[in-house]
């Protein structure tokens, strides 16, 4: 345990017990590293691009070492116990976002996004500080299930108010700033789902009519969940954000088939969506030609319109190739208007190659395998089920944006987590990254199996 | 629940493996295609992400490079573009290259696997090495000489050291400013469409990439052939031709536009420009042997590089005797490009022996570093040594008392030979003049250089035209340039 584990105000626990190590030096480490690592693809790009050190590149490392600090302290107080990898990991993605972005920057000197995105991330921090500070303990959370349910579908209809930006009626403007805020919903949705679920699991796997070897939940427990759930989905149809409308879809699936074990929800999902597939792209031309685009990315070159997105997006992965150009030595700004928010990846692609891309890969798979461990460490079903949920969330969101730009799956307008331009999204990932940083403590700080069993019944 | 959430963890596993295995295909195995695509701007943007390599005249460059700040970022431009355009050509972002802006294009954009210290490394890495230079044979002077002899009157002009191939001059006029071409803008489109669209064809290389009826400059050849072949052996014995001369199985009479040509010898023939002896000499040497002649000079050689492609020079190869006739004073389907009568001139001029001609003297890396150097070797041996002193005797008999009076230079031995070639439908178009030349310094064993000169002027009155007339002063002018460079 390194010195930081030591400090002072952390009262020993009340109950005598054995605990896994807290692992708060270690954290600390990984803060340097990731905050390093940052500083260093900030300097690479001015020396790629202008052959001299940014001049920024100092108080760019101060802020992001300061945030980060920051962070590490409120864990220290108030989640001795914490996961050690969450918050080096959010730190990491974060400053490799901010990275791309004023990569991605000088190649529009009218359109600079990276200061706003620093300070959307320092604003991220700062909830996510103030989560892990007021949130004492994530159950809770489990008390404004209702609450959360209702905010989400507010603001997920809110913006139906507001017009549409690029075919989708997804954001809100007001003055200088834009928000999303379905990227909000999709946590209190988590928090609805997993208290809802926690509380009605039983009675969603063994009550209701068996149909040949599917056993159908009552509709009386089953009503709630689907109303909301066909309200969020239709909203978005509304709203042409099919991304999110995708991971919606997911994330009630896993968390469904967690809470109840049953391969028929899994069924009648794909079913659903299958359905839902059908009908939204026979009668909507934007996801029509989405599906489209998927299968014939240079469609448009043949047709003599010169690359789509897709296409550019492919070309830049492909320019990458293993080990990358080198970061401010690509032209993924080719893409165009979306290249510093949907298609950042293809930046990374690009300037980092096949090896830095695995390894962005792999640092969300560790955050999500975090929050799954930490899943199932726990005693609380609500806990269990909103760990899974919200690292469900975060390995969906990676996987519908990433599969979409590479051409694996049809695109769809997403952000990738801490990577991507966009407020809402940063500010969100920092609060899934919270309570995560929560949970892990809980399920770390408890006592050990045989007592903690004991302790929790 | 345990079990369900391990279930749901190998799925984000199984997501994870795709997302992988998805990346590898995009990444590796679809790389090279993707790469390869015409609709993929970044080997574009590669070519022109450095400022390209210079093309050096002298020593002088007469090209450089502007950063224009834009995706393509640096751009042509060319220092007296109109009077180089005929050497460089043009690198244009949009149209692509041309000449030795086109033939010398990996060193110059800096692709060059030789320019690399470790080229297969480099291969490997795929980076792109600083762009090297191109040094040409061009003389300056010889080159504007050329160029202000023509006076954008439609011609071309073709200068070539005879000991070495090195090509002193090549003009085509009228040119083109080929920084006009180089960018991306609306200019740049309009200017090409101008271009292309102008009647007067000015990015047409009229001195390597167009054939003229070579005329009478053609009769050096067949007067090479007439003694090779030792149909002659006494170049001012009498030829016991007639004036006019019936051609071969016809009734056509050949007529001759100089006079005292009847029975006129060989050296007459060739000072005085007479037809009928001539074309009864190509007859005496025949098909095969004046084929052979021909090809030794160049003719029918649609292979000879500058390192440009030049156009090929046409001799007939199966001709009756008439045609024949006519082939051998360069009329009929006989065909040369300017720089193919250089080549004729330079041949005589370097006693019998062609050296091939080249138009870069070497190429470097960014430092200077010698990459490739174009050594002097010999094309073919065109005629016997002793041919060719008796040609080049002849020759300067036709300068101090014949047809190319106009191409005399005080105290330099200068051979020449004019020529005036009909075209057109019935020969009614305005003829071309010509003048092939060399000229040796006093003092000197070889010729230092050797010119040809067409002009195509069809706004002259026909009378005006003749090789000695409007060709013979731009060929002195040229040569006097060359002369007095190589002496500094």
């Amino acid at each position: 345990m390194g010195p930081a584990g030591t400090g002072a105000g952390v009262s020993p626990p009340a109950v005598p017990g054995v605990r896994l190590p807290r692992r708060r030096g270690t954290e600390l480490v990984l803060i340097v590293l990731a905050v390093l690592l940052s500083v260093y693809g900030y300097c690479a790009v001015g020396l790629a691009k202008n052959g001299s050190v940014p001049p920024g590149a100092a108080g760019y490392g101060a802020g992001l070492g300061v945030l980060a600090l920051v962070a590490h302290g409120a864990i220290h107080l108030r989640a001795p116990y914490a996961d050690p990898l969450l918050l080096p990991i959010g730190v990491l993605l974060n400053g490799l976002g901010l990275v791309l972005i004023y990569r991605l920057d000088l190649e529009t000197p009218d359109d600079q996004a990276a200061p706003i995105q620093l300070v959307w991330s320092t604003l991220g921090v700062a909830l996510f500080i103030a989560v892990v500070m007021l949130v004492r303990d994530h159950r809770v959370l489990q008390r404004y299930a209702y609450l959360s349910a209702v905010a989400a579908l507010l603001l997920m209809i809110l913006p139906i108010f507001f017009p549409a930006v690029n075919g989708a009626r997804i954001w809100l403007r007001i003055g200088g700033f834009s928000i999303q805020p379905g990227e909000f919903a999709k946590v209190l949705l988590a928090i609805f789902f997993a208290s809802y679920l926690a509380a009605n699991r039983n009675a969603l796997s063994y009550t209701g009519k068996k149909i040949w070897r599917f056993q159908l939940p009552t509709m009386r427990v089953f009503a709630p969940i689907l109303v909301f759930w066909l309200i969020s989905v239709g909203v978005l149809v509304l709203e042409r954000d099919l991304g999110t409308s995708l991971l919606f879809f997911g994330l009630f699936i896993v968390m469904l088939y967690v809470a109840t074990g049953r391969g028929s929800w899994i069924a009648i999902g794909l079913l659903l969506a299958a359905g839902g597939a059908v009908f939204v792209g026979a009668l909507e031309p934007h996801v029509n030609s989405r599906v489209h685009d998927w299968l014939h990315p240079f469609a448009s070159i043949a047709a003599g319109e010169g690359p789509g997105q897709l296409a550019q997006s492919l070309f830049a992965f492909a320019a990458g190739g293993m080990l990358g150009e080198g970061l401010g030595a690509g032209h993924s700004i080719l893409i165009g208007f979306a290249a510093k928010s949907d298609f950042i990846l293809a930046t990374a692609g690009e300037e980092l190659g096949l090896v830095g891309l695995t390894a962005i890969f792999l640092l969300y798979a560790l955050l999500v395998e975090r929050g799954y461990r930490a899943g199932l460490a726990l005693r609380d079903p609500f806990g269990r089920l909103l760990a899974i949920g919200i690292a469900s969330i975060v390995a969906l969101q990676v996987f519908v944006i990433a599969g979409g730009v590479m051409g694996l799956i049809p695109l769809t307008g997403m952000a990738m987590p801490f990577l991507a331009q966009g407020g809402s999204s940063v500010v969100t990932n920092w609060i899934i990254v919270a309570l995560l940083v929560r949970i892990s403590d809980s399920a770390r700080g408890q006592l050990l199996p045989d007592d903690a069993l004991e302790a929790h019944r | 629940m345990t079990r369900y959430i391990r279930r749901a963890s190998v799925f984000c596993l199984v997501l994870l493996v795709a997302l992988l295995v998805n990346s590898a295909r995009v990444m590796i195995f679809e790389a090279d295609s993707l790469d390869d695509n015409p609709a993929n701007r970044r080997n574009t943007i590669a070519r022109y992400d450095q400022p390209r390599g210079n093309i050096l005249v002298d020593g002088k460059t007469v090209t450089g490079s502007r950063d224009t700040g834009e995706q393509l970022r640096y751009e042509r431009t060319y220092k007296k573009g109109p009077l180089y355009a005929p050497v460089t050509g043009y690198a244009s972002q949009v149209y692509g290259t041309s000449l030795l802006e086109n033939a010398e294009d990996d060193i110059l954009s800096g692709t060059d696997p030789m320019l690399a210290p470790l080229p297969l490394f480099d291969d490997l890495t795929r980076s792109q090495q600083p762009s090297g230079e191109v040094a040409t044979t061009i003389n300056a002077a010889a080159q504007k000489a050329a160029y202000s002899g023509l006076a954008g009157r439609r011609g071309a002009v073709a200068a070539l050291d005879p000991a070495t191939g090195e090509i002193l001059a090549l003009v085509s006029s009228p040119s083109y400013d080929p920084g006009a071409i180089a960018g991306t803008d609306a200019a740049t489109v309009s200017a090409w469409k101008k271009l292309i669209r102008a009647p007067s064809q000015p990015m047409l290389n009229r001195a390597i990439r167009q054939t003229y009826p070579p005329g009478s400059t053609f009769k050096i050849v067949t007067a090479a052939a007439a003694l090779d072949s030792g149909v002659v052996r006494d170049v001012d014995e009498p030829t016991e031709t007639p004036s006019p001369w019936r051609l071969p199985d016809t009734s056509t009479l050949l007529r001759n536009e100089a006079h005292g040509c009847e029975d006129a010898s060989l050296a007459d023939a060739i000072r005085v420009s007479c037809n009928t002896v001539m074309a009864k000499l190509g007859v005496q040497v025949g098909l095969k042997g004046m084929v052979s002649a021909a090809t030794r000079f160049g003719f029918d050689d649609a292979g000879v590089r500058i390192p440009s492609g030049v156009a090929r020079s046409n001799f007939d190869t199966d001709m009756d005797r008439s045609q024949l006739a006519l082939s051998s004073i360069g009329q009929f389907n006989t065909a040369a490009t300017p720089l193919q009568m250089a080549m004729v001139s330079a041949a005589v001029a370097n006693g019998g022996v062609l050296m091939a001609p080249h138009l870069v003297e070497r190429t470097t890396d960014a430092h200077g570093n010698t990459v490739a150097q174009t050594g002097s070797k010999a094309y073919r041996q065109a005629m016997t040594p002793a041919t060719a002193v008796q040609l080049q005797q002849m020759m300067q008999d036709a300068v101090e008392y014949g047809t190319g009076t106009n191409a005399q230079i005080p105290d330099v031995a200068v051979g020449g030979k004019t020529g005036t070639a009909q075209h057109g439908v019935g020969n009614k178009g305005a003829p071309y003049a010509w003048f092939i030349s060399w000229a040796r310094a006093p003092g000197a064993g070889n010729a230092q250089v050797a010119v040809a000169v067409v002009v195509e002027d069809a706004s002259a009155d026909r009378a005006d035209i003749s090789g000695g007339g409007s060709a013979a002063p731009i060929a002195r002018d040229v040569m006097e340039a060359a002369l007095n460079s190589a002496d500094r």
